[in-house]
């Protein structure tokens, strides 16, 4: 018998069941949305972002920030449609996480600095949300030892009750969901705490306030 | 066999340097934990934990529709799920898998179930190289040892340990300082991320719905592992399964809470499948390794069912006043602590090690702090019924057996059990071999009273 | 007419501390109750079902059903037996429908002595003296199985002269857990130490329990450490020693 029928077998038997019984009504989620206003939802992902944060009144701001912050390091950007529009792209140091999959690799793996964008992110807990997509790379996050994230205040949301309310199946969209919650940390050697063992040791945010 | 056992906790004991080291990381996870779910922190933590009992039993109570639904998403978002009734059909499935697409070298990250199946030994056994890139698990590694705690798998080593490690296996010039001895792992490890054919991963959840595993970590390699190479291999027990995204809201809190004290880690991933078209990059293959092995025997058992609810957080093992002192290495199997306890004799069988589920002063202290609720004193004291039903069933002879026969029949007899009384006070002031002497090695023995509580009533003058 | 108690003393009080099972008697007389010792008891049976020994239990249980059949209100100086009658009764007799029923009726009427008192006699204030430093360990069973926590604690602060000092690892096992004393004794002796370091460190004269199985533990360790803190039950506090 193949291993699929055995083990479903094995599973039903021991339940009880009959191959094709539906499953009993599942007990309901558990998700109670925080109710945020705007400020208090910026004000919170500001003070609670695990790295250092800045607002930015304006895209010249936003710009001017991301431009402080690469310093002349060589930068890997997603081609992001946030980043294109406010020029992030266009900075001399960056090179887009475009071309083929080993192309994006090479890039990211080479870059002093990754900057992306995110689908959303967490005001309760500082987190960001970072959806893999045809203009948001994986790696561009996650190989290079700093990392910047621009993202737009009509983006941020209560937490992780609002984010399954708005999204209750990531993969319906992307293969690939990330909630990044601080820089890459371990404290497997005497429990002493190091930052960067990985990914990013440095992670920034700029937030963009959206003209409403 | 049980000599074994005791052997292996009496080394343990007799380390100093390790009995101190243990019981700091475990205090100081127990401390994190503790602030993580305080009435500010979490006002509701109590009513998550019943939440999330009664989701793990819902899900594992209808698995076998789980585990199609999951299988049909997998499918649907173009990975592939592999069933494997045991670790030998998971070890030939993934092996065969590295041979056929000419994997030399594939990263893994965390992955306690491909530690239970002993997966590294097999794939090195056909020629292929599996590197462990957390930290911890790379240590050991290195040592040749396997992981000490669920969540810290390096606890029992020091930086000078680390140092040498380090400079015999990698060849690098030796280094005290832990910050750099991270920095040597990063580098290191940052060529097999880059060059290695397929990536291993575990997986904390399986949500049936999205056909996604969950991997939750603090060091990015598991995200680097599932990102970078070309094929992502996720190994699951077929108890991970939830049903919906949206219940991990309430799990991913109770496992950072409980596992270090964090609402959050740095990475949560969530991972349907491989690269979709047009997305920059990932893996262009996926696989999900469903595993049995044994899960459906324990599935079966109405009453030790709840051992699957598990979701490796390592609470019970930072509080547990045994774990803490006799450590990760003196349990058999691959898990350790109470949930390793239970666990352990019914997968491997109750004669694996026999004396397993008596190691415990049944304290409570692990169903206290369990996120998802599990009775673990329960399940040890159905399972020593079990050692002893089948210690009689195999007529073997047993002077405790004997001994506890007498004892009841006394017991239920008020005379006898006062004659029995009498004979205890006299014994104690005997040497006699046995529990006696066993107790007094390391305390004093209680002194016998003159008379009984019963006596001494009997002779209370009476009031009015 | 004097509300009626019995007096569930406990195997190892009646053989070994039987001036815990006194005191317990001295103290519900002060408060007004009369109280009785039925003298068919013997054990509850805890011993042989944590061994695995689930036939013996039930024979010895059901001794203690009969011992107990017309005791309207039990009290026991012991977290552990009361938990064993009110919790584990049910399990051990599933599979026997007189005795389950019989234990589902006794299983209300156990009280633990220090439950007894806060929660079913409603008094914190049980007119006890005690002129020193106490620290309080809280036994497991007591702690976890019965939920009793706060209980003991009001009790001992409502003592004159008593000074209560927490010591930091309060509800942290001793080690004892029936015959894993022995069985892993060296375990449980580790335990042991670092309860007796946690005594030590608050300075305390005494310390305090609900139940005489860690008693006999901590007294054990504190005896072999040459320390000269005394080991007493709750009962023993609260009946003025």
């Amino acid at each position: 018998m193949p291993s699929r029928e055995h083990i479903l077998h094995r599973v039903r038997t021991a339940l009880s069941r009959s191959a094709g019984q539906p499953a009993a009504p599942a007990p309901e989620a558990w998700l109670r949305p925080i109710s945020m206003d705007p400020d208090q939802r910026l004000r919170l992902l500001l003070e609670r972002f695990s790295g250092q944060a800045v607002r930015a009144g304006s895209p010249q701001e936003a710009l001017e920030q991301v431009r402080r912050l690469v310093a002349g390091r060589q930068a890997v950007a997603s081609p992001a449609p946030l980043l294109e529009r406010l020029g992030i792209l266009a900075l001399p140091e960056v090179v887009p996480a475009s071309g083929s999959v080993e192309e994006v690799r090479r890039i990211c793996a080479a870059a002093d600095i990754g900057i992306t964008s995110a689908e959303y992110a967490l005001a309760d807990t500082g987190a960001l949300v970072a959806l893999a997509g045809p203009q948001e790379s994986r790696l561009a996050s996650l190989l290079p030892p700093v990392h910047v994230t621009v993202l737009e205040t009509d983006r941020i949301l209560s937490g992780l009750d609002e984010l399954f309310t708005r999204l209750p199946d990531p993969g319906a969209v992307s293969s690939s969901l990330v909630l990044i919650g601080g820089p890459s940390r371990t404290a497997d050697i005497e429990q002493i705490l190091t930052l960067g063992v990985h990914g990013p040791r440095e992670i920034h945010l700029v937030v963009l306030e959206k003209a409403s | 066999m049980s000599e074994a056992f005791h052997h292996r906790i009496q080394e343990a004991l007799l380390d100093e340097r390790l009995q101190a080291a243990l019981y700091a990381a475990t205090g100081r996870l127990m401390d994190k934990r503790r602030s993580g779910v305080t009435a500010q922190q979490l006002p509701d933590y109590q009513q998550l934990r019943t939440h999330a009992h009664r989701i793990k039993q819902h899900t594992l109570e209808n698995l076998d529709y789980y585990l199609e639904l999951v299988e049909r998403r997998v499918a649907e978002r173009g990975g592939r799920v592999v069933w494997c009734r045991d670790g030998s059909e998971a070890q030939s499935f993934i092996s065969g898998l590295a041979r056929d697409r000419g994997v030399r070298l594939a990263v893994k990250s965390k992955s306690m179930t491909s530690e239970e199946i002993g997966l590294n030994e097999a794939l090195e056994h056909r020629g292929i190289e599996p590197v462990e890139t957390d930290l911890g698990e790379f240590i050991i590694q290195l040592a040749g040892q396997k992981p000490y705690h669920i969540v810290a798998p390096a606890m029992h080593k020091t930086r000078q340990q680390v140092a040498d490690l380090f400079e015999r296996k990698l060849g690098v010039p030796r280094e005290e300082e832990i910050e750099k001895q991270t920095m040597i792992a990063r580098t290191v490890l940052r060529q097999k991320f880059l060059a290695a054919g397929m990536g291993i991963s575990g997986a904390n959840f399986v949500i049936a719905e999205s056909g996604a595993v969950v991997v939750v970590e603090n060091e990015g390699n598991a995200r680097l592992a599932t990102s970078s190479p070309p094929i992502h291999v996720a190994v699951a027990g077929i108890e991970k399964l939830l049903p919906r995204a949206a219940d991990l809201a309430v799990f991913l809190q109770l496992l950072g809470r409980s596992a270090t004290g964090q609402p959050l880690t740095s990475y949560t991933s969530f991972l349907s499948g491989p690269r979709r078209a047009g997305e920059l990059d990932g893996p262009d293959e996926f696989y999900l390794v469903l595993l049995d092995n044994g899960r459906s025997r324990i599935l079966a058992d109405r009453e030790k069912r709840q051992t699957l609810y598990c979701i490796r957080c390592g609470a019970c093992l930072n509080i547990c006043p045994v774990f803490r002192r006799i450590g990760g290495y003196s349990y058999p199997g691959a898990y350790s602590g109470p949930i390793g306890a239970i666990l352990t004799p019914q997968t491997l069988g109750l004669n694996h090690e026999p004396e397993l589920p008596f190691a415990s002063s049944l304290c409570g202290a692990c169903a206290e702090v369990c996120p998802v609720k599990i009775e673990i004193p329960q399940m040890l004291l159905a399972l020593r019924g079990e050692v002893k039903k089948a210690e009689a069933r195999e007529r073997r002879w047993n002077p405790e057996k004997l001994g506890f026969r007498i004892w009841a029949w006394a017991m239920q007899r008020p005379r006898l059990y006062e004659l029995a009384g009498l004979a205890t006070s006299a014994l104690l002031e005997v040497d006699l071999p046995g529990p006696l002497r066993a107790w007094g090695r390391g305390r004093e023995l209680p002194a016998a009273p003159a008379r009984s509580f019963r006596q001494l009533w009997r002779a209370r003058p009476r009031s009015g | 007419m004097a509300p009626r108690v019995s007096l569930f003393v406990t195997c190892l009080v009646d053989q070994l501390f039987p001036r815990v099972g006194l005191a317990m008697a001295e103290v519900l007389e002060r408060l007004g109750y009369q109280v009785e010792f039925p003298e068919a008891q013997t054990c509850c049976g805890q011993p042989a079902f944590n061994s695995g020994y689930r036939g013996e239990a039930r024979a010895v249980g059901r001794h203690f059903l009969k011992a107990f059949r017309d005791a309207e209100c039990i009290v026991c100086p012991s977290g552990s037996c009361a938990s064993m009658v009110r919790h584990h009764y049910a399990e051990i007799f599933h599979k026997d429908p007189e005795a389950l029923a019989e234990a589902g009726k006794v299983a209300p009427r156990v009280h633990e002595f220090s439950e007894f008192l806060v929660r079913v006699a409603g008094r914190e204030e049980v007119g006890a003296r005690f002129e020193g430093v106490v620290t309080y360990h809280d036994s497991c069973h007591a702690l976890r199985e019965m939920g009793l926590r706060e209980e003991p604690r009001r009790l001992l602060r409502a003592v004159r002269g008593l000074e209560l000092r927490e010591m930091d690892i309060a509800e942290e096992c001793c080690g004892f857990g029936g015959t894993f004393s022995v069985k892993f004794e060296d375990v449980s002796v580790a335990m042991l130490g670092t309860k007796i370091d946690a005594i030590r460190r608050t300075g305390a004269e005494a310390v305090v329990s609900a139940d005489s199985s860690c008693l006999m533990q901590i007294r054990g360790g504190l005896e072999r450490a040459g320390l000269p803190v005394r080991a007493l039950h709750l009962a023993e506090v609260l009946a003025g020693v």
